[in-house]
């Protein structure tokens, strides 16, 4: 019988939920590579390998400037790391990548070699959003890999609830939006209409290249670049899918629970 | 093969030359493509490619029993065409497909509408078929869906809580992926590849590989088919134990819910063993890819496997043990033998209905060719039958990846693409988790891809779920289209 079974499985399982944020981050698989490091001071002069083999242009290096990446654009297939005969490019290993200002995903400069972690929100919308925070999803455009690791987030070992972080099924219970795809032109109106219908203040976020960039599909003329270009964005995640660790470090960075976690555990 | 056709016969992953392939005016191009059909094969992809100012059409079809693919094309012809879909319903998206992509009009096509076209204010609105009387009432639901889910649009017709007719329009996802493929290969595609549909990379990226491979007239390493093969069974367990996880949620059966969930997410770590992305990303490459297994690793994915290949054979049989989830799975979203062979339903949908139909048992290619997997199959056609047979494909696909698990070959992973032949068309079918992809290209005089062609399972399918709703309580409507799991964006493209 199905009943005693799983109650007892139950019971010698115990809580599936992992201690992340308290405990420790659960490890990235071991082929991840993480967040990249970009130290343009490394280059050779002339040197435009990482250049030429990106396949969504996240890297750049324009006439007499050093190297610049993206890391909004990137889809992290390491090929540029591969590529730089210097090793200025690096896979930090690193999950956290979530950024509150667009430009603070550009890597290259001294200072700027890796990107500017998102601080928590102001703390007006800190206090409103802090242990409770409702947010509809729209895909627009996106491939069902964002969605997916994002959906995951609800499962019993990520236990997203545990934050009081929700997806709701109608705007008008929402805080906020979170975004995925490059906002197909054919989403534009839905997604437009959908951010109206969320009561202010109001959050955005765009997980995933696409949503931040464009991703593979930067530049089509069916797709806007991102969600930047019709919408305010508070947050942006990279990734292609984003790693769900690195999801929800995003979301819980920005109400500032990481740091009330890290202070329970000293 | 025992029986003769007009058509040019062609084993999936193979290519030939342009000028091989049988040509007929239109006229007896379309008769020669319904003859075929009404003998009970398979329309795999029928398309146009433009010649000049002109229009070619071009047909892919699969005779199943005779284990192999035929093309055939029509002369160059301007303005419309008379429609196949009102004799063969295989047709009709296809036939709408060509009349918005090229401009000529199946005369006489029972439904023509746009697939995924703008109009402007989103591909919703326009006119949906509607049943008229005082007690009916309509009901729209999306594009924007109450959960984490793509956009679509469905609009029921109903009579009380009964559904009489559902149109279901999508191209909310459009991202122009076929037309960016002109002049390609680019830089971009492998990666536009791998998320055409993000929950299938290993099924799409492998399709586009092997259709590369054919049309530079080489193959990729056997490790590296036999890489595919085993990231292809993976992303099908991981996918189908999601489905089954939220079958079971639908129906409000937690334990195998909550517990598929996390096994779901298991899998996916198995894939990302490989190549550190859960999706499979940066795995499959024209060519062979960059990432082997490495003995240890291997050993180590082989171990994780069987637990979790443990803990799903026990949240399955808590979901066929309970008495509440049979009676909401049985006699729910029915569809019949009959309506699937004649819309072309494919994948576990089909197989669901009693339909014996599995590219990777029917048209082997890659690993496949040294390395069977039994069919799946349960002759009912409801939801039970659609969760049955993913179930008996989780315990398959596990039985697979034990034994090739242990018996890979030895060598290489990656070999370098040699160039395209110019004026060559190629075919690649790939059995991916939802069903039968479909890649074909053609390449230009110069070498380079003039006409690329992608057929997502979900598009053979979408009108199947329509189907499966008549006569369903509204209400069920979540619990059939969990049962299908189609995918958006692989149909909008």
């Amino acid at each position: 019988m199905f009943v005693h079974d799983t109650l007892l499985n139950r019971l010698k399982r115990g809580c599936a939920t992992m201690a992340y944020p308290a405990g420790p981050a659960p490890a990235l698989p071991e082929r991840h590579g993480g967040a990249l490091r970009v130290e343009a001071a490394k280059c050779q002069a002339d040197c435009a390998a990482c250049v030429a083999v990106c396949p969504t242009e996240a890297v750049t290096r324009p006439p007499d400037r050093r190297v610049a990446l993206d890391l909004g654009r990137c889809l992290f297939c390491a090929e540029c790391v591969k590529a730089c005969p210097t090793g200025a490019i690096t896979q930090t290993g690193d999950h956290r990548l979530a950024v509150r200002r667009r430009e603070d995903l550009v890597l290259g400069e001294a200072g700027n070699e890796q990107l500017r972690l998102a601080g928590v929100l102001d703390e007006k919308l800190r206090r409103l959003f802090r242990r409770s925070l409702k947010l509809r999803q729209v895909s627009a455009g996106g491939c069902n890999a964002c969605e997916a690791d994002t959906n995951v987030l609800g499962t019993i070992g990520w236990d997203l609830g545990r934050f009081g972080i929700q997806f709701v099924a109608s705007p008008r219970h929402a805080d906020g939006l979170l975004i995925t795809g490059p906002v197909s032109k054919n989403m534009e109106l839905a997604l437009q209409k959908t951010y109206a219908a969320v009561p202010e203040p109001r959050i955005v976020i765009a997980v995933g290249a696409c949503a931040i960039a464009g991703g593979p599909f930067v530049g089509h003329p069916q797709v806007h670049n991102g969600a930047g270009v019709l919408l305010p964005v508070d947050l942006f995640i990279p990734g292609c899918p984003p790693h769900p660790l690195t999801i929800l470090d995003g979301l819980i960075r920005l109400l500032g629970r990481l740091e009330e976690s890290g202070r329970k555990t000293g | 093969m025992n029986r003769t056709t007009p058509f040019a016969l062609l084993t999936n992953g193979t290519a030939l030359p342009w000028a091989d392939v049988p040509e007929w005016p239109l006229p007896e191009f379309l008769r020669h493509v319904g003859a075929e059909l009404d003998r009970g094969e398979r329309l795999n992809s029928l398309f146009g490619v433009p010649e000049g100012g002109a229009l070619r059409l071009v047909a892919v079809l699969a005779f199943d029993a005779g284990n192999t693919l035929v093309v055939g094309r029509s002369r160059p012809f301007s303005g419309s065409f008379p429609s196949l879909t009102a004799t063969h319903s295989q047709a009709h998206l296809f036939e709408r497909e060509i009349w918005e992509q090229h401009g000529a009009v199946p005369e006489n096509h029972p439904w023509l509408k746009a697939v995924r076209k703008d109009h402007g204010a989103g591909p919703a609105v326009g006119d949906f078929f509607r049943v008229d009387g005082r007690e009916i009432h309509e009901v729209a639901v999306g594009p924007v869906h109450a959960g984490i889910i793509e956009p679509g649009h469905f609009r029921f017709q109903c009579a009380g809580e009964e559904v009489l007719h559902l149109e279901i329009a999508l191209g909310f996802q459009h991202r122009g992926i076929e037309e960016a493929l002109a002049g390609g290969p680019h830089r971009a595609t492998i990666y536009q590849m791998e998320t055409v549909a993000g929950d299938t990379t290993i099924a799409h990226a492998t399709a586009y590989a092997s259709t590369l491979e054919a049309l530079a007239g080489t193959e990729a390493p056997l490790r590296a088919q036999w890489l595919r093969a085993i990231a292809l069974e993976l992303e099908r367990l991981a996918n189908h134990t999601g489905d089954l996880g939220a079958l079971a949620g639908d129906v409000a059966f937690l334990p195998t819910a909550s517990a598929c969930g996390k096994i779901r997410g298991d899998f996916l770590n198995l894939t990302a063993m490989l190549c550190g992305n859960r999706f499979g990303r940066g795995l499959v490459r024209p060519g062979g890819g960059p990432h082997d297994g490495g003995t240890e690793r291997l050993g180590k994915l082989r171990e994780r496997l069987e637990t979790s290949l443990a803990e799903v054979q026990q949240a399955a049989v808590w979901l066929w043990d309970a008495a509440s989830v049979r009676t909401r799975f049985e006699h729910t979203g029915h569809l019949h033998r009959k309506q699937a062979t004649e819309i072309g339903l494919v994948g576990p949908a089909a197989r669901a209905c009693g339909l014996v139909r599995d590219v990777r048992f029917d048209h082997p290619a890659g690993w496949f060719r040294f390395a069977q997997v039994p069919v799946s199959v349960w002759p009912d056609g409801d939801v039970f039958a659609r969760a049955r047979v993913r179930w008996l494909e989780i315990q398959r696909s596990g039985e697979f990846l034990r034994e090739q698990l242990d018996a890979a070959p030895d060598g290489e992973t990656r070999s370098p693409l040699p160039p395209l032949a110019p004026d060559t068309l190629a075919v690649a079918l790939v059995e991916g988790w939802r069903g039968e992809v479909c890649h074909a290209a053609l390449t230009g005089a110069d070498g380079r891809l003039r006409r690329y062609k992608i057929t997502d399972p979900s598009f053979h399918n979408w009108t199947g779920l329509a189907l499966a709703l008549r006569g369903q309580a509204i209400s069920d409507f979540p619990l059939c289209n969990k049962s299908f799991n189609l995918s958006y964006c692989g149909f909008d493209l």
